[in-house]
């Protein structure tokens, strides 16, 4: 194939990534899986000259109702109206999710709109008569992980560390997982489509990591919702895990990085519960695989305390890839508070290397 | 070791690259007519001690193709050498021929 081909092709999988002054939707969950995760993305497009505007009115979308099959459709996109209706209200026009569920919710009911008009005059109808709102449809929708990437270089430049082991002067060796409705449901509406998701492997590049393929590289995390909510079905959920971990194990990875809500949080707690069932480890001298958000790594790369990052709430360890990066930090402050005040520390596992 | 209350799933992907196929070679040697099996499980349907322990001659087809040996092994002891399949077989594979030959290459294998 001819290269000026080949880059047509690739221009039909980019998306457009609006540049600035967005309209930022917290996610429900991810405050409690990755606390510093958002707070981060906000310190950084802040420190990159970027207006980020939040409304505390802002809900869930109900997406993980409506995933879950407790939310009817009709009203999750009266829901997602309402928070078209926040945004309008705010005088923007570019919508960004940190949640990828969201995101995929916000797609889905878009795409409804775009197909079936009349739906959405039905939605309209129904938020004005419960709220008296009414919302201008966003000119451009994009995910958190979708502006860090477009702002990647930017990160690059301004940050003080590069993905490179210090010791070895290697890359250092990354996996990376893509939230299934990121580009899943709607191709178009991620960075490389379903089929070449670059989101997350155009960071990982810029910032002098490697990327490692493996054969398990697009299977879900484990998630799935129903998989995980009921107590009963966790054995999918966590098999599904197991499966990637035993499949990206012999190509030793050193970071996995995601950018959904539950992605980093099951490929980083279960394995913790698979070393307590099966004493299996997957990292180096039974360290686990340590497991970030795009977030908390740019602000690795930025030069930010790994502690102001949230990185001591991990359930594998991540001083390992620091040390091997370079980054400095203190493990005496690992348990303190933004005050100083020690919060407790959690038992060592019995497997698990613990730090 | 801790009891979450849930369990894993052992995996039940075939990972070609992990097979042995020595044996399937040892075997298809001695007896060819293992290649012209159509998979209609009449010899199964037909067996005498299929009726008492589950042994099941199609499925041993399938694990010789994926190279699954250790689960042959277990199984080949359950055959009562009847040659009941081998009556029925459409195609006339020498199926007493062929649990010989599997006998056999366990043997050369250890």
């Amino acid at each position: 194939m001819k290269r000026e081909g080949k880059k047509l092709i690739w221009d039909e999988y980019q998306k457009e990534i609006a540049d600035d002054n967005y309209f930022y939707v917290r996610s429900c969950v991810r405050q409690n899986f990755f606390p510093g995760a958002e707070k981060t993305f906000l310190r950084y497009m802040k420190e990159l000259g970027r207006n980020v505007f939040e409304n505390p009115s802002h809900t869930t979308c109900s997406g993980i109702g409506y995933h879950s099959d407790i939310v009817p459709f009709e009203t999750a996109m009266t829901m997602v109206a309402r928070q078209f209706a926040l945004m309008s209200e705010a005088g923007y026009e570019n919508f960004v999710t940190s949640c990828i569920t969201s995101f995929g919710l916000y797609s889905e009911v878009l795409e409804t709109w775009h197909h079936f008009p009349e739906i959405e005059e039905k939605t309209r109808v129904h938020l004005k008569n419960a709220t008296g709102r009414e919302f201008n449809k966003p000119k451009n929708l994009a995910h958190a992980s979708d502006v860090t990437f477009r702002l990647r270089k930017e990160i690059a430049k301004a940050g003080k560390y590069r993905l490179v082991n210090q010791i070895t002067g290697n890359p250092i060796r990354v996996v990376e997982h893509i939230g299934c409705h990121y580009s899943r449901m709607f191709p178009s509406k991620g960075v490389g489509g379903a089929e070449y998701p670059y989101v997350l492997v155009g960071m990982i590049e810029e910032w002098g990591g490697e990327v490692i393929d493996y054969p398990e590289r697009r299977h879900c995390c484990g998630f799935g919702f129903r998989q995980y909510l009921v107590k009963a079905n966790r054995g999918y959920s966590i098999s599904a895990s197991k499966k990637k971990f035993d499949s990206m194990k012999p190509y030793k990875p050193e970071l996995i990085l995601t950018n959904c809500p539950g992605c980093p949080m099951f490929l980083d707690r279960w394995q913790y519960t698979i070393s307590e069932m099966e004493g299996t480890t997957y990292g180096e001298n039974s360290q686990g695989i340590p497991v970030m958000t795009y977030e908390e790594l740019a602000g690795l790369i930025l030069g930010y305390d790994p502690w102001d990052l949230g990185l001591q709430v991990h359930q594998v360890p991540v001083e390992p890839l620091m040390d091997k990066i370079g980054i400095p930090y203190d493990p005496e402050k690992k348990f303190l508070d933004k005050d100083g005040n020690f919060m407790g520390k959690p038992n060592s596992p019995a497997f698990l290397k613990f730090y | 070791m801790i009891d979450f209350g849930y369990t894993l799933t052992r995996d039940r992907q075939l990972d070609y690259d992990r097979g042995d196929f020595r044996f399937l070679r040892i075997v298809r040697a001695m007896e060819p007519s293992l290649d012209v099996c159509i998979g209609c499980g009449s010899c199964t349907a037909t067996c005498s001690a299929g009726h008492f322990t589950g042994f099941n001659i199609r499925k041993l087809h399938t694990l010789i193709q994926r190279g699954d040996n250790e689960t042959i092994k277990a199984e080949l002891k359950k055959c009562m050498f009847c040659g009941k399949c081998q009556l029925v077989c459409p195609r006339g594979v020498n199926l007493r021929n062929l649990i010989l030959a599997m006998n056999r290459a366990i043997e050369q294998l250890g």
